[in-house]
């Protein structure tokens, strides 16, 4: 178990034919994450950080530098559960893809359901779900993974405000009592500070890390504590373009 | 594992499930619907019957409205026999076509290579005149049912593998990613998300093949037989009986009608997610 460990990665998009030119999305990348620790990386729209997350899984592979990680499942912004099959069925997606049985799958998935708030929605479809509900199935979906490593990306950047406060309190709590390797990437600082244990900030493309800051708060977090707002001031001093005052 | 213990109670926006209806089952919608339907084809007929009665053409070559109703009655028998010959054409012509459009869409989908080799000629066939087929056809399978099936499959069969090849691959690009990271073997991605993916593509397909597959009946049966009701037009028309004829093309209109009338309520009973706003981002 060595965590998450980006070491001087460099990631390079080639575009096709003639016109094709290079856009460098991430350069000099480093980053690590211990096991059972929560980093966030925040950073502008396009600054490489859905590129980081894929190197972390495996579905990229970096074309300078290394990149060494526990076996990471994809959390992204979006639910992408499937609409035709049952609450239940989705979350137990990654065991029925694993070959495990329809029956035992369920029994597996099923103890989440009351533990996430979601009981008596095991046979709803996707489309009778709320966006929060809907992000919470997607959640116990990646944690039957069993992998030690989660990979999220922006996952309540598509749900309104309130929704989105209260499931990162939820996320809060259940990584507490379900410690896991979370790599939490997101534009919103906010979210970065009342969750992380670690806070690490990219500069625009090509991205690499400039700055880190160690959220040593305790939990539970509110937006309006005055830690976290000082918190936040400072790292969104670091993302300003013209950079941090000198 | 431990456990979670009691995290986030539900929020307060929880109610009971409820499915958004597609507009059309509105009531009034429907209503209105089938009066404008009314309307459109009575002022059709009016149209037709005017000018078949005044108009200068001649009753052999278009026979008034009622005519053909008078006909539909009179040959009513005659026109039974021959439709139920035709509608097992057709019906068995679909379920041929429909579950080898199917497989061949599957397979097309999972090779590359056979799809850049064979998806070319299979549009290809579609553009050869059944009329030029239709010989060697009866030449090698005789004037049975054999030659019709074969027929009604090869116009049937391209609008369902067109419409569930394109459904395969538009299952979405991150949703691939995912399933990836979940350490989905190739053949459970398909059985798990992209055969029901297609289902709805396979629909889409099956509406477009029934209007086709009447049309193919009609021209097998042109080409040799001794029954159904493509067969009585061909002998109507020599024997001077338009009006016959026209019955037995509005019996085959109505019949696509009904098919298509039935796939889509076993769309709808089958695939209701298609006919879902797909789920919002946030509600």
């Amino acid at each position: 178990m060595d965590g998450v460990r980006v070491d001087g990665v460099e990631r390079i998009f080639r575009g096709r034919g003639r016109r094709g030119g290079e856009v460098v999305a991430l350069r000099g990348m480093d980053l690590r994450a211990v096991p059972g620790e929560i980093v966030a990386v925040v950073g502008a729209s396009g600054c490489g950080k859905s590129t980081l997350l894929e190197l972390i899984c495996g579905l990229q592979a970096p074309d300078a530098g290394t990149v060494a990680a526990d076996p990471a499942v994809l959390m992204p912004q979006r639910d992408l559960l499937l609409p035709w099959a049952s609450a239940l069925d989705n979350a137990a997606l990654a065991l029925r893809v694993r070959s495990v049985p329809a029956g035992r799958a369920r029994a597996e998935a099923l103890p989440w359901f009351e533990r996430f708030g979601l009981g008596g929605f095991e046979a709803a479809r996707p489309a009778e779900l709320s966006g929060g509900m809907r992000q919470r199935v997607a959640f116990v979906r990646t944690v039957l993974a069993g992998k030690p490593v989660l990979a999220l990306d922006e996952p309540f950047a598509a749900l309104d405000a309130l929704t989105r406060q209260e499931m990162q309190g939820w996320l809060s709590r259940a990584l507490t009592e379900e410690p896991r390797t979370v790599v939490l990437v997101t534009h919103d600082v906010e979210e970065a500070i009342v969750l992380a244990d670690r806070v690490v900030v990219m500069s625009p493309r090509p991205g690499r890390a400039v700055a880190e800051l160690d959220v040593e708060l305790p939990r539970p977090r509110h937006r309006t504590d005055a830690e976290v707002v000082a918190l936040r001031e400072r790292a969104l001093e670091l993302l300003s373009p013209t950079g941090p005052p000198a | 594992m431990r456990g979670f213990g009691r995290i986030g109670d539900p929020p307060p926006t929880l109610g009971p499930p409820q499915l958004a209806r597609p507009r059309l089952r509105r009531p009034a919608t429907r209503v209105m619907g089938a009066l404008g339907a009314a309307a459109i084809v009575l002022t059709l007929l009016g149209a037709w019957e005017l000018y078949a009665d005044f108009g200068p053409v001649d009753r052999l070559i278009l026979p008034a409205p009622h005519e053909v109703a008078s006909r539909l009655w009179l040959d009513r028998a005659l026109l039974w026999d021959d439709f139920t010959v035709t509608a097992g054409e057709v019906l068995l012509g679909i379920l041929v076509a429909g579950a080898a459009g199917f497989f061949c869409a599957i397979a097309l989908h999972m090779w590359l290579a056979l799809r850049i080799s064979i998806y070319p000629l299979l549009v290809a066939s579609q553009t050869i005149p059944i009329v030029m087929v239709a010989p060697l056809l009866v030449t090698w399978l005789g004037f049975g049912l054999a030659p019709k099936l074969a027929i009604i499959g090869l116009i049937a069969f391209f609008p369902i593998v067109v419409t569930t090849l394109d459904a395969l691959g538009r299952v979405d690009a991150e949703l691939r990613k995912l399933l990836r990271t979940l350490d989905a073997p190739r053949l459970a991605v398909l059985r798990h998300v992209e055969l029901p993916a297609a289902l709805p593509g396979l629909f889409s397909g099956a509406k477009l093949a029934v209007v086709f597959a009447v049309i193919g009946a009609v021209f097998a049966e042109w080409s040799g037989s001794d029954a159904g009701l493509g067969h009585l037009f061909q002998q109507a028309i020599p024997q001077l009986l338009t009006a016959r004829a026209y019955a037995a093309v509005l019996i085959l209109s109505a019949f696509a009608i009904a098919l298509f009338g039935l796939l889509t309520l076993a769309e709808r009973l089958l695939v209701p997610w298609a006919h879902e706003p797909p789920p919002g981002r946030s509600r």
